[in-house]
């Protein structure tokens, strides 16, 4: 719903949204300088320019040992297990989902299973799947796919409960059979709800990836951060922080606007986020 | 022959009956306006004719033919919310019958024959008057346009038995006249048989060859919910459609006897206690 009191100026947006953030840097940036006023090689609170340093360090200057860019190597390692686990959360939230949704026979024996599925904490799986996939990547994308696949799939299968019966109906009198009822009427109404459904599971999907590589893992942004904790390395893990939110929102956006673009029916109602 | 032979049909859900002892004959090519109290069965009564529900006792003949389990293409429907596909454009909500009986397997056809599926839904974009609308997504479009919408798509298959349930219930009046005026075209033009359930009686009066109440025979005040609905009137309004009808004429003298049966359905079967006014 958009609200009535007055129209705002995209200037206007844009400073008020960028407000508490430069608020946020303000208030860290008086802490880290009254910090180091009382003690110069406090390592809590850097200096934002100490922070730059060293993300700028990681960006661009070669692991002495691997001899990798840390920071792309460590991204790419992350966002690949973060796709994957993704994808194959989404495909089975697809596939279920449609079968949930459009026979009550499969749903009448999926359902519940999913249900239950989707109240197991992820993390108490993390040891079974440690010792099941070895320590590997599939490990990691799997923890990602119990975490995420159960919601998305229930959010799918919702989806293609919401879709009226008059249009089933309808389309049986235009002719269609099954199979074109699914292609023509059921997918292409759920492909924005599965965008959405993408979003919403990449929250927790972010924090499965990090716990993880936190646990066991020899590369990765949760990897990176766990192991220069050791070192009180502030410097490191604040900037790291700041760019894998930076991803995350970017992702968010990313799919937004592709549904934005690719399913303009969707979003032609009402403001959304 | 009949076209639409109703024989003793009965509804109820959960033994609760919805309706009981309907029985009715519609010649081919009428036009057979559902008139009712709320809840007394008539939507109900269009959903047994479509197959999307199945009678409890009696038996439904289109044509002679027992109705099938499911929907099918020879009968047309048209519902008063959500009977056109959001996520398609006009010209595309239009082709997508085409694509089922071209495409089998994905119902999708590709260009360049998709083009040759556009140039033939043209002249009924043009006669529904949505051709300067024809990239709009329904959402784009007024309640009345995707009414007409809604009624060309469910002509593409030429069905013999067109179905409405509340059609114009959410449109302004003045739009209402104009798709009055569309649906009696169309029907003249193609000669098939319609049902067409309305709220609004003068709507039935004036669209209708055939006039149709349904009602409760009797109430009991202590359980209302124990008595089905079933016709109660059935009122012949004008002679039958056929292609070259004298359809002012016969406007003319339906008019002459239209104040009268209003008079008596709101009256009586309309009014009765104990039922939602």
């Amino acid at each position: 719903m958009s609200t009535a009191k007055g129209k705002i100026t995209p200037w206007a947006r844009l400073g008020l949204g960028a407000l508490p953030f430069l608020l946020l840097i303000l208030v860290y940036a008086v802490g880290s300088h009254i910090r180091r006023a009382a003690n110069p090689t406090d390592k809590l609170l850097p200096s934002l320019d100490t922070m730059a340093k060293a993300f700028w360090r990681m960006a661009t200057q070669p692991d002495q040992r691997s001899g990798d860019l840390l920071l792309w190597s460590d991204t790419a390692l992350s966002l690949a297990r973060l796709g994957s686990g993704i994808l194959i959360s989404a495909s089975i939230a697809v596939g279920v989902g449609v079968l949930i949704g459009y026979l009550p026979k499969a749903r009448a024996m999926l359902a519940p299973f999913v249900a239950a599925m989707s109240l197991i904490p992820p993390i108490t799986i993390l040891p079974i799947l440690f010792i099941v996939f070895g320590l590997g990547e599939l490990s990691k994308v799997m923890l990602i796919v119990v975490g995420t696949a159960p919601i998305m799939t229930r959010s799918l299968a919702q989806a293609v409960m919401d879709i009226p019966d008059e249009q089933i109906i309808k389309a049986e009198t235009l002719g269609a059979n099954g199979l074109q009822m699914v292609i023509r009427v059921v997918l292409p109404q759920i492909w924005p709800k599965l965008f959405t459904a993408i979003r919403l599971g990449l929250v927790p999907a972010w924090i499965f990836l990090i716990s993880a590589e936190a646990i066991a893992s020899t590369g990765g942004l949760g990897y990176r951060i766990f192991l220069v904790r050791r070192y009180l390395a502030m410097d490191v893990i604040l900037p790291y922080v700041a760019w894998i939110t930076l991803l995350a929102y970017t992702l968010d956006r990313i799919f937004y606007l592709l549904s934005r673009r690719l399913f303009r029916w969707a979003h032609l109602e009402g403001e959304s986020l | 022959m009949s076209f639409v032979e109703v024989n003793d049909v009965a509804v109820s859900y959960d033994s609760f009956p919805v309706l009981q002892h309907v029985n009715l004959e519609v010649v081919e090519g009428a036009f057979v306006t559902i008139v009712g109290a709320s809840g007394c069965g008539k939507s109900t009564f269009l959903r047994l004719l479509l197959s999307q529900e199945e009678p409890t006792a009696g038996s439904i003949r289109i044509a002679g033919v027992h109705l099938p389990p499911r929907p099918t293409p020879d009968r047309g429907i048209v519902f008063q919310r959500y009977s056109v596909f959001p996520h398609l454009t006009v010209t595309d909500n239009l082709i997508l019958p085409l694509e089922f009986e071209h495409s089998a397997a994905f119902g999708r056809v590709f260009e360049p024959a998709r083009q040759k599926l556009r140039e033939e839904v043209e002249a009924i974009l043009q006669r529904i008057g949505l051709a300067d609308a024809r990239d709009r997504y329904p959402a784009q479009l007024s309640g009345g346009m995707q009414q007409r919408l809604a009624i060309a798509q469910a002509l593409l298959k030429k069905p013999r038995l067109l179905l409405l349930d509340e059609p114009f219930g959410a449109l302004d009046p003045g739009i209402r006249r104009d798709m009055h005026d569309l649906l009696l075209g169309l029907w003249q033009e193609t000669g098939m048989t319609i049902f067409m359930v309305t709220h609004d009686i003068a709507e039935a009066f004036k669209l209708g060859s055939r006039l149709i109440v349904f009602d409760k025979m009797r109430h009991d005040p202590s359980n209302p919910a124990a008595i089905g609905a079933t016709i109660t009137y059935d009122l012949p309004l004008r002679r039958l459609n056929t292609l070259g009808d004298d359809f002012a004429r016969t406007s003319v003298s339906a008019a002459a006897t239209l104040d009268e049966s209003v008079s008596i359905l709101s009256n009586d079967a309309l009014k009765t206690p104990g039922v939602e006014q």
